[in-house]
């Protein structure tokens, strides 16, 4: 039980990172957007990541359950394409929490994720979308795990690192999937909104990681858990 | 632009209570939410259709809500897919225990938002499938879409699955009838002025006085061609060449044909296009064994209309000559 408590307590700070991250970005998501989509990207998540801090408020179940709330606060909240694929993948892939959050659920869930994210949006590597930074975020988190073994923290900043040259990857690319798509040659140059929302999201997971599984202080201010779980909190990751 | 609303933030949910109030006796509102459904859904045994999207396409969807038709119709924003929870729910409302099908029009949002309603609705065990129409011959990708645009033919897909499903049809029998009508239709459609959304409250797109828009969907998107304007009978002529050359029909292949009108042309005009298409699906060796002529599925006051053919079969020309007791719609026996 410890440790789950553990792992809802860096939920909570995880999305609350995330969230105001997610606030202090808005306009630049949005610069992004207007520039080869429909200019709301910034709004919508921010919108979205707000809505989820309010139903996830002082839930205190298993991780899945928050995790699947989060899910579904997206899906009612953010609309349009980002809520479907955002929200839908996060509900789906929640499901591989159900045993609890530990370094092979973890690994289930961004796999699961990912899958859904490509099932539903139809989009593949190399279109200029979200796609193009997760799939190597997930791959890398997957291989950091189970081949080489790394502890939570450096596959998770791993991780990170590969997201961020997934939306690099995505700035001299020409759309060819999504609402950019239809600007052809003239989306070439500009950074994916929805990659780049991914990279922000790992980023603060990264962060609260930091935070939960590196500081001492996290060990003592919760005495009833001995060792917080090293195969803890990075699931919410992808 | 002078509007007939008060705040736009309210257009949808005002329209939708003022529907309920003009056909207390065939839709009710869901609690909280943009859902019209029938007034007895659901009901038992039968399988439950619904469809839904964006607002401003009046009297897609919440019109053909009724024996014979739809079921339950969700409507989004205007021009805006309705939510993932919102579809969640009218599928719930609307299943009587045989399934729902889902008919949803071929828009990105439309279709992830109904894909990720499904998923959910299943874990609540409901079973789910769903077509996805894409009629409209004059884009391959556009704007908002990864493939063709579904438009007006996304009527005749309501009227033959209604059909089949009132008739007691199966979760698969009601699909494939839906798909059939799908694999046979086409439309194209144009603009003489662009809509005026409520939020914006200013033309999508600027038109001169003497410029069209020749295939645009039906949110005020551009089309793939613009032109100075043609007389009614060169634009029927255009319209139907596109979409006769997609469907690519047999002579003697009989043919439902509609004239839609987009929300700000007179049925007078209408009727004029259709005298044109009626001699040219003629000149074309085609049998027309229904002419619909009417505002079907429109774009907010945009002028303009589109042109739909569907090649019907001994079982399509049935099921669309089933009553059905709608308030757009109606077929008597």
């Amino acid at each position: 039980m410890a440790d789950t408590d553990v792992q809802v307590e860096a939920l909570h700070a995880a999305l609350a990172n995330v969230a105001d991250r997610l606030a202090a970005e808005k306009t630049y998501l949005t610069e992004l957007d207007s520039a080869i989509g429909d200019a709301d990207h910034g709004a919508n998540m921010n919108r979205g990541f707000q809505t989820v801090l309010e139903k996830t408020e002082g839930m205190d179940g298993e991780p899945a359950e928050i995790v699947k709330a989060v899910g579904m606060a997206i899906v009612s909240e953010v609309g349009g394409a980002a809520g479907p694929l955002y929200g839908g993948s996060i509900l789906t892939a929640s499901q591989e929490l159900d045993e609890g959050i530990t370094a092979e659920t973890s690994v289930a869930f961004a796999e699961a994720y990912l899958e859904k994210l490509q099932d539903r949006g139809g989009a593949q590597i190399g279109q200029k979308t979200m796609v193009d930074a997760v799939t190597p975020a997930v791959h890398t988190y997957k291989k950091s795990i189970e081949e080489d073994d790394l502890p939570p923290l450096e596959a998770l900043a791993k991780t990170v690192d590969a997201a961020e040259r997934g939306v690099n990857f995505t700035v001299p690319i020409r759309a060819t999937k999504g609402r950019a798509s239809y600007l052809g040659w003239r989306s070439v140059g500009h950074r994916d909104p929805g990659a780049t929302s991914t990279l922000i999201i790992l980023e603060e997971l990264l962060e609260t990681a930091t935070e939960y599984l590196d500081g001492e202080e996290a060990l003592d201010r919760d005495a009833t858990s001995p060792t917080v779980p090293d195969d803890g909190d990075d699931a919410e990751e992808a | 632009m002078k509007k007939l609303i008060n705040e736009p933030a309210d257009v949808v949910d005002e329209m939708l209570d003022g529907m309920v109030a003009a056909y207390p006796d065939q839709v009710r509102r869901l609690d909280d939410i943009e859902v019209l459904v029938r007034e007895d859904a659901p009901i038992d045994g039968k399988v439950g259709i619904v469809s839904g999207g964006g607002s401003g396409h009046e009297p897609t969807h919440a019109g053909y809500l009724g024996e014979g038709m739809l079921d339950g119709a969700a409507a989004g924003e205007v021009f805006t897919s309705p939510t993932a929870d919102q579809l969640q729910e009218m599928i719930q409302a609307c299943d009587g225990g045989a399934g729902v099908l889902c008919v949803v029009k071929n828009y990105e949002g439309d279709v992830m938002n109904f894909d990720t309603a499904a998923e959910l609705a299943a874990m609540e065990d409901v079973e789910v499938e769903q077509v996805v129409v894409n009629d409209d011959v004059a884009v391959e990708d556009s704007l908002y879409t990864s493939g063709r645009r579904g438009v007006c033919g996304t009527i005749l897909v309501h009227k033959a699955a209604g059909a089949k499903a009132h008739q007691g049809g199966d979760l698969g029998e009601v699909k494939a009838v839906a798909e059939k009508v799908i694999d046979s239709v086409g439309t194209m459609g144009m603009a003489l002025t662009s809509c005026v959304t409520p939020e914006k409250g200013e033309p999508t797109f600027d038109l001169g006085d003497e410029e069209m828009e020749l295939g645009i969907g039906i949110h005020g998107e551009p089309g793939t061609e613009r032109t100075d304007v043609m007389s009614a009978d060169e634009i029927t002529e255009h319209l139907t060449e596109g979409v006769l050359a997609d469907l690519d029909l047999d002579e003697g292949q009989e043919i439902v044909t509609i004239v839609n009108g987009m929300g700000g042309t007179p049925l007078s005009e209408l009727f004029i296009v259709n005298r044109k298409l009626q001699e040219i699906v003629d000149d074309h060796g085609l049998e027309t064994w229904d002419a619909w002529v009417g505002d079907y599925m429109t774009s907010l006051d945009m002028m303009g209309c589109s042109i739909t053919v569907c090649a019907v079969d001994d079982e399509l020309k049935e099921l669309l000559a089933h009553p059905c007791d709608t308030p757009a719609l109606t077929v008597r026996d």
